[in-house]
């Protein structure tokens, strides 16, 4: 990357990994043709051969970057260091492109890939939102259409499961005053494992691409191209990641809280986190299951879905959907910690019914694992199955009702400043707000049969994970960005970014609801021009345009302020959380040198006299 | 205060989240074969596919009783008796081999069906390779615990590998207790 620092480019372990990966594609195909040959199969098809072949590389790469190299020095019976440290021969900027067992700098990395992935997806939906923009196909051709819309969900995700792995990742231990996860180097793992995952995904596109979108239903995905096994594997390896991280945050938030941190003194994000984590630890593994399943009923006959050969394609959406609503939720969880977490910083209020909104996140997953069905209405599967899960998804209301209650609560009255974190943090609650209210008819079966798999649908969904994530996620960049960085962000350009971000959404996502409620199917290439939605089209798509603009405006606000940003204050917004109190940047072990207690609780802002933690370093600058 | 705070760095300590850590990747992977379940009940209701009985309750008995065994080294461990414990990790090690022979070298043969045969032959195969994909796992976990016990380095008070390792392959055979069932005896017989 900056060959003038006079780092050896093949030292970083991304280039390795990569090289690694294609090396051992390479071999692992070879391996496979040789396998055929030796039991009478002829030694070239296509998919057995590229599929093993890709599997192996992904599994190079993480050789190759050095995710295995400690657990090897353990399978041999050797020692490795208890504490890790940055290598001291690479330059400041190159430890991000290697393996860290530091949660922060897998944090950073986390967020870069997080917000590289969501460019990419951002430019598929540009794509396809310009080719949508007018009715007649004008230059995409209908493969391409399909595959984009597929990639655009596919990637998204992975966007948004990277960008939680940096929340999580980099602020759990510092909130619960950690000196690292419980296990950094499933941590760093679980980080790397995305980078081929990712690769994979995308190098569908090369490989016919696929047109079942990202929910991959068989029969339609057990014929597309060569390319969905290339989804079906990198969705495969990505959500391997959200096991093991998920698992990390759980062990750690359980076993690492500082002195005094009883359950009920953490901050809400860490109990979000938590909530998260439960799911991605335990329903991951059904899509995954699933996935597997289709890859193995195209590879060897095996007839799961196949109902020419006893199998059931009802069967994959009931395993699949028992992930993938959950994942709804593993999306939008932290966001809403997140929300609670920054709003009483800046209300300068306690956050009002503290119990109530850490067990709400709780709640919220439980159920969640209990509604998966209400994407299947029409679907086929059993009509008595209908109404109990409409009744179990309008339950999800009640703890999110909780959480709007007590936001509304925190803010009345408050002493409330407008700087850009507050902004995105009001706008996901007024987004959020949208997509919540837009839910419940599609729970109602009777709704739901006319709103299923329409534009009403696109438009709820983008308006939940906008305010679920999208906002909080960027709230949380702005609000952190001093403390990481050591520098503060332009304050013009962040504001800019979301009085662009937050009316264009509006008016994207109310424009497809609106046209959804007319009848515009999703995921179709082309519309009646009789229909009149070329005007709703049009708007939508420049909305979409403003979207990306902002999001530019933000990548370049973020670079240039790390580059020469003014040098922000410790604890420029005066919060009574423990890493603010700590030095910028915070020291490779955390609170090592700054031990702490918790005295008090986490959200008293603006009373007399009650400190949340006592740090005996920092009273002397403070 | 001081006083108060747990040493994090001990080994105690540390075993205590390694623990709490293996026990959360169990439950994790239970999903899978809970997934598995679902669907062979979901395709295949009421009916089980046409298997060896004699040759089924020989592997159930063999993982069944290479649990005992892993169990004896495990214990002998904690008590310091190197001896023991190698003896029951590799005899632990050489069932584990013996019932993977059974189940994909004979089995799998003998079946009169293959994979692509119906909702029993995808499901029986599915289920008894991904059972025996966390057997062979174990298998190689006992070897790598085997050789790092003969090179002395686990003592009665530090052998979490092994406590590892015996916990991962009960688990193991837990699975098939469930799965023995689900394929070789509940329902009638089908083609």
């Amino acid at each position: 990357m900056n060959e003038k620092k006079k780092v050896n480019f093949l030292t970083l372990g991304l280039v390795r990994g990569i090289i690694f990966q294609v090396v051992g594609a390479l071999l692992g195909m070879g391996f496979t043709m040789l396998i055929r040959i030796l039991i009478g199969l002829p030694a070239w098809n296509a998919e057995p051969v590229w599929v093993s072949g890709m599997f192996v590389g992904v599994i190079a790469f993480l050789i190759g970057v050095g995710a295995f190299s400690d657990w090897f020095k353990w399978a041999k019976g050797e020692e490795t260091s208890d504490h890790h440290s940055a290598d001291p021969s690479l330059p400041g900027w190159a430890k991000y492109y290697s393996i860290s067992f530091d949660h922060k700098v897998i944090g950073i990395q986390y967020g870069i890939t997080s917000i590289l992935v969501l460019g990419l997806a951002g430019t598929f939906a540009l794509i396809f939102r310009t080719e949508l923009a007018a009715a007649k196909m004008q230059f995409l051709d209908l493969g391409t259409f399909n595959s984009l819309i597929g990639l655009h969900g596919i990637v998204m995700i992975a966007a948004i499961l990277l960008g939680i792995g940096a929340m999580s990742n980099y602020l759990v231990p510092l909130m619960i005053g950690a000196s690292d996860m419980a296990f950094p180097r499933l941590n760093a793992f679980a980080f790397w494992i995305n980078v081929p995952g990712a690769l994979l995904v995308v190098s569908s596109l090369f490989f016919g691409g696929f047109d079942t979108g990202w929910t991959a239903y068989p029969p339609l995905s057990a014929r597309a191209p060569l390319g969905m096994q290339m989804f079906f594997l990198g969705v495969y390896v990505i959500g391997l990641s959200s096991i093991l991280g998920s698992l990390n945050i759980i062990v750690t938030t359980i076993r690492m809280r500082a002195p005094g941190m009883n359950y009920f003194r953490m901050p809400i994000f860490v109990w979000a986190s938590v909530a998260t984590s439960i799911i991605g630890l335990t329903a991951t593994q059904f899509i995954a299951l699933s996935f597997q399943m289709v890859m193995f009923q195209r590879l060897l006959g095996m007839g799961f879905f196949d109902p020419g050969n006893g199998g059931n394609v009802i069967l994959f959406q009931h395993l699949f959907w028992f992930y993938s609503h959950p994942a709804v939720y593993v999306f939008i969880l932290p966001g809403l910690g997140m929300i609670s977490e920054i709003l009483p910083v800046f209300s300068r209020k306690p956050l009002f019914g503290y119990k109530w909104i850490a067990l709400s996140s709780m709640a919220i997953a439980l159920v969640g694992f209990f509604v998966w069905a209400h994407h299947m209405f029409t679907s086929g599967m059993a009509e008595y199955l209908r109404v109990p899960f409409m009744y179990s998804t309008m339950l999800v209301a009640v703890p999110t009702g909780v959480k709007f209650f007590s936001w509304t609560g925190t803010l009345w009255r408050g002493k409330i400043s407008f700087p850009t974190p507050m902004l995105f943090t009001l706008g996901a609650i007024s987004v959020f707000l949208l997509g919540g209210l837009t839910g419940p008819p599609n729970a109602t079966v009777a709704t739901d049969l006319h709103l299923h798999d329409t534009y009403w649908i696109v438009g709820h969904f983008h308006a939940t994970m906008f305010g679920g994530f999208m906002f909080p996620f960027f709230a949380a960049i702005y609000y952190w960005f001093p403390k990481i960085t050591g520098k503060m962000y332009n304050e013009a350009a962040g504001k800019w970014h979301f009085w662009l971000m937050f009316p264009a959404f509006y008016v994207q996502s109310l424009g497809q609801m609106r046209i959804g409620l007319l009848g515009m199917r999703r995921r179709i290439a082309d519309y009646d021009p009789a229909l009149n939605f070329d005007f709703s089209h049009l708007i939508i798509t420049i909305a979409g345009f403003v979207i990306f603009t902002s999001v530019v405006i933000f990548v370049v606000n973020i670079w240039r302020s790390v580059k020469r940003g003014e040098v922000a204050a410790s604890n420029p917004w005066n919060s009574r959380s423990p890493e603010w109190l700590l030095p910028t940047p915070i020291p490779e072990h955390n609170y090592a040198d700054h031990p702490f207690e918790v005295v008090g609780e986490p959200y008293d802002y603006g009373l007399e006299d009650a400190p949340y933690i006592k740090m005996p370093s920092a009273s002397a600058t403070d | 205060m001081a006083a108060s705070v747990v040493d994090r760095t001990s080994y105690k300590y540390k075993l205590g989240t390694n623990r709490l850590g293996l026990w959360l990747f169990i439950l994790s992977d239970a999903f899978v074969f809970g997934g598995l379940l679902v669907s062979r009940f979901y395709l295949m209701g009421n009916t089980r596919p046409h298997l060896e009985q004699t040759l089924g309750l020989v592997v159930t008995a063999i993982l069944l009783v290479s649990s005992f065994f892993m169990n004896r080294a495990e214990t002998a461990m904690a008590h310091g008796d190197q001896k023991t414990f190698l003896q029951g990790t590799l005899i632990t090690l050489v069932l584990g081999v013996v019932f993977l022979v059974g189940v994909v070298g004979v089995e799998w043969q003998l079946a009169p069906f293959g994979p692509g045969d119906g909702a029993h032959g995808a499901m029986f195969y599915m289920m008894t390779g991904m059972h025996a994909f966390h057997v062979l796992t174990g298998v190689i976990f006992l070897w790598i615990v085997y050789r790092n016990g003969r090179k002395g380095l686990y003592t009665a008070e530090k052998h979490w590998a092994v406590e590892a390792c015996a916990t991962y392959w009960h688990f193991i055979d837990v699975v098939w207790i469930f799965f023995y069932p689900a394929l070789y005896l509940i329902g009638t017989v089908v083609g």
